[in-house]
C-alpha cells in the first residue's frame, strides 16, 4: 500500500510540476532572457511529461497490487472466522459478508488511496507555495470538509432491498399464476415502487460543483494577491486531484448479525431410524441443525447442503477424501446417481436438475456413512417413486441411527419411529411397523 | 432506456473553458478581464451544478426504468433477477453520471479548442490536431492486441472471484464433513492465484490508458516548449503563448476523464447489455369455449414427441404416465406457457399463440401441483385446498385445468378434488393430471401421455 500512494504521489507531482514548469517558462520565456536561463526548465517539461505517463501506469498498477494482496489476507481471515464460529450464518447473512468484503476492498481502491494521494500531493504543493493561506485553506475544504460530507452516514438500503429480493422472487417463481390469476401487474406496480424508492435512495451527495467553484475561487483570490503565474496554475492542478473527492461514495455495510438459533433442549433419543415429520415452520430444520450441532463433525450430519461449483467427483469427494473409485461407484448405485464424475455442476449445481443435484448431496452423505445420519427432505425433487426407493437403499446402507426430515407419509413405513412436529411445541412420538 | 436530458446543460461547456482560458490568459499577461473571468468562474460552477443535479435525477430514472424493465421480464432464476434489479442496476449510475457527459465532451471540447487555437496559433493548434487521433488509434490497436487474451483471462477470473463466495456460502457443508481447516488455505491460495491472474490481467487493461496518458502529457510539452521558444524569439505575445499553454491540455481532458469513466462504467454497460427486448403483441379474442374444440396437433417439445390430442367442447380428460412423461407439459401447452417447438395448440380452429394471452388465461381455472400464491406457513394439504378453492370460485372460466400433487393428500383435500370435479367441471372441459385413482372415475376419458 505504500509503495502504492509513493508511485501515485509522484505521478501527480509530476502533473502539477509539469503545468508549473511549463508556465513558468512562458512566464520566463516572455521577459526575454538568455536562452540558457530557460535550458533546465525545457528539460523538465519534456521529463515530466514522459514521467508522468509512465508513473500513472506504474500507479495503476501498484495500486491493484496492494489491494488484490489485501484481498488475499482479508478472505482468508474472514473464513477462518467462519470455520470457528459457534453457529453457521444463514445463507442471507454469508452472501452480505462476502458483498462486505468487496465493498471494502472497492472502497481500499476508490477512497482510501485517491485520498491519501492527494492528501499528501496537497501538503507538498502547500509548502512549495510557502503556505498561500487561500491555498492551504482551499486544500483543507476539499481535502476533509466535502469528502466528510459526501461520506457522512451513508443510506442503509439493505431493508428496500430485502422488500425487494421478495417481490422478484415471487414475480419469477409465481410468474405463471400470477398471470393466470390477473394478479401479475398489480404485483409488478407492487415490486416498480419498491425499486423507485431503492432507485431515490441511491441517489449520493455530489459535491462536486463545490470543489470545482473551491477550485476557482482560491485560483481567483491567488491572482488577486498577485501570486505568481505558475504557483496559480499548480494550484489548479492540484485542485484537479482533490475534485474528485467530492462525489466519494461508501456504501454502509450490510448487517449480518443474526438472532441466535432458538435452543432446542428436548434432543429426541438417537436411536434407530426416525422420521420428523409436520407442517412448514414446525421447526424441523431447526431442529434436525441442533442436533447436528452438538454432535462431534467427525460422527457426521447432513443440515446444510451446498453443491460447489467444481465437478460431481469433488463434491462427492468432500465427505472422504481418500475414497476410491470403487466406493464411489457404489455410493452412486446406492442413490442412483446418473452423472459423469467429471462434469461440473456450476454455480449452485446450476448445470444440473434439482433431482440429480439431491442425489448428488446424497452421495456424499452415503460415503461419509456418519454415526448419525442426518437428513433433510432428501429426496425433495425426485419423483415419488424413485424416492421412496433410493431413501430405502441410503437407509439400508445407514449404520443405524437416522434422523429425516420428510413430507412423504408413503416413506414413513421405512422407518423405526415417527416424530410429529407442530407448530405449538406438542410432541407425540409413534411407533410404526 | 438511458436517461440522457442531462447532457443538454453541457451546451455552455465549450464555450466556458474558451472564455476563461482567454481571461486568464489576459489577467496573467498583465491585461484586465479580472472581473469577467470571475464571472466565468461563477457561470462554469454554476452550469456544473445544474448537469451534476440533472444527471443524477437522470441516473435515478434510468434505475427504476431498468428495474422495471428486468422486473416485467423476470425469465426464470430468480436469485440471478433478484441480484441484477437490487444491486447490479445500481453500476448504471457512473454510466449515466461520469461516461456519457464525458463522451459528449471529448468530442466537442476538443473541437473548440482547435478552432480557437487555429486563429491563435497555427502550429500549435496543428500538433494537436495531428497527437489527439494518435489516442484512439493507439487505443484501438492495443485493444485489438490484447482482447483475445484479456477476454480469456476475464472468464479465469470470473471463476476465481465467485470461489470465495463459493465457499463461504458452503461453509456449513464444510464444516459438517470436517473440511472446513482444510480449505483455510485454499481459500488464501486461490485469492493469490486470483491476484496474480488479475495483475496479468490489469498490465494489458491499463496499456491504453498508458498511452492515452503519455500522449496526452508529452502533446502539452510538444506545444509548450516551442510556443516558449518562439515567446523568447518574439515570434508570438505573451497572452498568445499562455493561451495557447492553457488550451492544450483541455483538449486532452475530457478524453482522459471519458477513457477513466469507460472503466468505472464497464459494469454498467453489462447491465445494459442485459436488459429484456419487450415484445408488446396484441392476441385476438380468446373463441367462446363452451364450443371451441381443443386440438393438440402433432405437438413436440421437452418429452413430447408428436403428441396429438382433441378435445370436445364440455369433454373431461385425465391424463396419466409416468413421471417425467409430459403431463404438466400438456398443462403447460394448454395454457399458453409452453410453446411448441414443432406443431400446433389450436382452440376452436385458432393458434393458441394468435391468441391474446391475458384473455386466454382469464377464460381458465388452473390449480398447479404445488401452489405458490398461498400463504408459505400453511400445511401443504392446506395450500392445496386454497388453490382449489381459488379456483372454484372462477365462475366464468371455461377450461379448468388441474395438476394433482404428486405427494399423499389427506382425506379432506382429496374430498374437496372430487367434489370440485364433481360440481365444478359440469358444463365445462376440463382436463387433469391425475395420480391417485379416485380422480379416474369422475373423468369421461383417461389419456396415457
Amino acid at each position: 500500500m505504500r509503495l502504492a500512494i509513493l508511485v501515485g504521489v509522484l505521478a501527480e507531482l509530476a502533473g502539477v510540476g509539469l503545468t508549473a514548469t511549463a508556465t513558468w517558462l512562458v512566464m520566463r520565456a516572455a521577459e526575454h532572457p538568455p536562452m540558457h536561463a530557460l535550458t533546465v526548465a525545457i528539460v523538465a517539461v519534456r521529463t515530466l511529461a514522459l514521467a508522468k505517463g509512465a508513473l500513472r501506469y506504474l500507479e495503476r498498477l501498484t495500486s491493484h497490487r496492494a489491494v488484490l494482496g489485501e484481498a488475499v489476507e482479508l478472505r482468508g481471515r474472514v473464513y477462518d472466522d467462519l470455520v470457528h464460529r459457534r453457529h453457521i450464518p444463514s445463507g442471507t447473512a454469508l452472501t452480505r459478508i462476502v458483498t462486505n468484503v468487496d465493498q471494502h476492498l472497492d472502497s481500499r481502491l476508490r477512497t482510501t488511496l485517491p485520498w491519501t494521494t492527494a492528501a499528501v500531493v496537497g501538503a507538498v504543493v502547500a509548502a512549495a507555495s510557502g503556505f498561500s493561506p487561500p491555498l492551504v485553506i482551499g486544500l483543507l475544504i476539499t481535502l476533509a470538509l466535502l469528502p466528510w460530507l459526501a461520506l457522512r452516514d451513508p443510506r442503509d438500503l439493505t431493508p428496500l432491498r430485502a422488500k425487494l429480493t421478495e417481490q422478484t422472487t415471487e414475480l419469477v417463481h409465481s410468474k405463471e399464476e400470477l398471470i393466470a390469476y390477473g394478479l401479475f401487474d398489480e404485483k409488478l406496480s407492487a415490486a416498480t415502487a419498491t425499486a423507485k424508492a431503492l432507485s431515490r435512495k441511491e441517489r449520493t451527495r455530489d459535491l462536486t460543483p463545490l470543489a470545482i467553484a473551491v477550485q476557482f475561487g482560491v485560483a481567483l483570490l491567488m491572482l488577486a494577491q498577485h501570486e505568481p503565474a505558475w504557483l496559480v496554475m499548480a494550484a489548479i492542478a492540484t485542485f484537479e486531484i482533490t475534485v474528485p473527492l467530492a462525489a466519494l461514495t461508501k456504501p454502509a455495510p450490510e448487517p449480518t448479525d443474526e438472532p441466535e438459533p432458538p435452543a432446542i433442549h428436548e434432543i429426541p433419543l438417537l436411536q434407530g431410524k426416525t422420521a420428523i415429520v409436520g407442517p412448514s415452520g414446525a421447526g424441523k430444520t431447526t431442529l434436525l441443525n441442533a442436533i447436528a450441532h452438538r454432535l462431534e463433525p467427525s460422527k457426521g450430519a447432513l443440515a446444510d447442503a451446498h453443491v460447489f461449483h467444481t465437478t460431481v467427483r469433488t463434491n462427492v469427494l468432500l465427505a472422504k477424501p481418500g475414497a476410491t473409485q470403487e466406493e464411489l461407484d457404489r455410493a452412486a448405485a446406492i442413490t442412483e446417481l446418473d452423472l459423469d464424475w467429471d462434469q461440473v455442476v456450476g454455480e449452485r449445481g446450476e448445470e444440473i436438475s434439482g433431482g440429480q443435484r439431491q442425489r448428488l448431496v446424497l452421495t456424499r452423505s452415503v460415503l461419509a456413512n456418519p454415526d448419525v445420519l442426518l437428513l433433510d427432505e432428501p429426496t425433495e425433487g425426485l419423483d415419488p417413486e424413485q424416492a421412496d426407493r433410493v431413501l430405502g437403499k441410503v437407509l439400508d446402507h445407514s449404520r443405524g441411527t437416522a434422523l429425516v426430515v420428510t413430507h412423504r407419509t408413503e416413506q414413513l413405513a421405512l422407518f423405526d419411529h415417527v416424530r410429529h412436529r407442530r407448530p405449538v411445541g406438542h410432541q407425540d412420538v409413534g411407533r410404526v411397523g | 432506456m438511458v436517461d440522457r436530458r442531462h447532457l443538454l446543460a453541457l451546451i455552455p461547456i465549450p464555450f466556458l473553458v474558451l472564455a476563461q482560458a482567454e481571461l486568464l490568459a489576459s489577467v496573467l499577461s498583465g491585461g484586465t478581464g479580472f472581473l469577467l473571468l470571475c464571472l466565468v468562474v461563477g457561470v462554469r460552477v454554476l452550469v456544473w451544478w445544474l448537469h451534476r443535479a440533472w444527471a443524477h435525477r437522470a441516473a435515478e430514472r434510468t434505475r427504476a426504468r431498468l428495474r422495471e424493465a428486468f422486473l416485467r421480464s423476470p425469465g426464470t432464476k430468480a436469485g440471478e433477477v433478484a441480484t441484477l434489479v437490487t444491486r447490479g442496476v445500481h453500476d448504471v449510475t457512473p454510466y449515466v453520471v461520469g461516461y456519457l457527459p464525458m463522451r459528449v465532451l471529448a468530442v466537442v471540447v476538443p473541437l473548440a479548442v482547435m478552432v480557437r487555437l487555429a486563429f491563435a496559433d497555427l502550429t500549435a493548434a496543428l500538433t494537436i490536431l495531428v497527437t489527439l487521433p494518435l489516442i484512439p488509434v493507439f487505443g484501438a490497436l492495443v485493444g485489438a492486441h490484447t482482447r483475445e487474451r484479456t477476454a480469456r483471462q476475464w472468464d479465469a477470473l470470473a471463476t476465481l472471484g465467485g470461489h470465495f463466495l463459493d465457499v463461504v456460502k458452503g461453509i456449513g457443508t464444510l464444516r459438517t464433513f470436517g473440511r472446513a481447516g482444510a480449505q483455510s488455505a485454499t481459500v488464501r491460495e486461490l485469492a493469490a492465484r486470483h491476484r496474480a491472474e488479475t495483475m496479468s490481467a490489469l498490465r494489458i487493461a491499463f496499456l491504453s490508458a498508458f498511452v492515452l496518458e503519455l500522449v496526452a502529457t508529452l502533446s502539452v510539452a510538444l506545444v509548450a516548449v516551442p510556443v516558449g521558444l518562439r515567446l523568447l524569439g518574439g515570434g508570438v505575445p505573451l497572452h498568445t503563448a499562455l493561451l495557447v499553454l492553457f488550451l492544450a491540455p483541455e483538449a486532452f481532458l475530457p478524453l482522459r476523464a471519458a477513457g477513466a469513466q469507460f472503466h468505472a462504467s464497464a459494469q454498467g454497460r453489462e447491465v445494459l447489455a442485459k436488459v429484456p427486448e419487450v415484445v408488446e403483441r396484441a392476441g385476438v379474442e380468446p373463441p367462446d369455449l363452451s364450443e371451441a374444440e381443443i386440438v393438440l396437433d402433432s405437438v413436440s417439445v421437452r418429452s413430447l414427441e408428436n403428441f396429438s390430442l382433441r378435445i370436445a367442447p364440455g369433454e373431461r380428460i385425465a391424463l396419466v404416465g409416468a413421471s417425467g412423461a409430459g403431463k404438466s407439459t400438456v398443462l403447460g401447452l394448454l395454457l399458453g406457457f409452453v410453446r411448441p417447438d414443432s406443431g400446433r395448440v389450436l382452440v376452436g380452429g385458432v393458434d393458441l399463440a394468435e391468441i391474446d394471452r391475458e384473455k386466454w388465461l382469464a377464460a381458465l381455472s388452473w390449480v398447479p401441483q404445488r401452489p405458490t400464491l398461498v400463504p408459505a406457513n400453511l400445511s401443504s394439504g392446506e395450500q392445496q385446498r386454497v388453490a382449489l378453492a381459488n379456483a372454484v370460485a372462477r365462475r366464468h372460466a371455461g377450461l379448468f385445468l388441474l395438476d394433482e400433487p404428486t405427494a399423499h393428500l389427506d382425506a379432506e383435500t382429496e374430498a374437496l378434488e372430487l367434489k370440485a370435479m364433481r360440481d365444478f367441471t359440469k358444463g365445462r372441459t376440463a382436463v387433469v393430471v391425475a395420480h391417485r385413482p379416485a380422480l379416474l372415475d369422475e373423468v369421461d376419458r383417461v389419456v396415457t401421455v
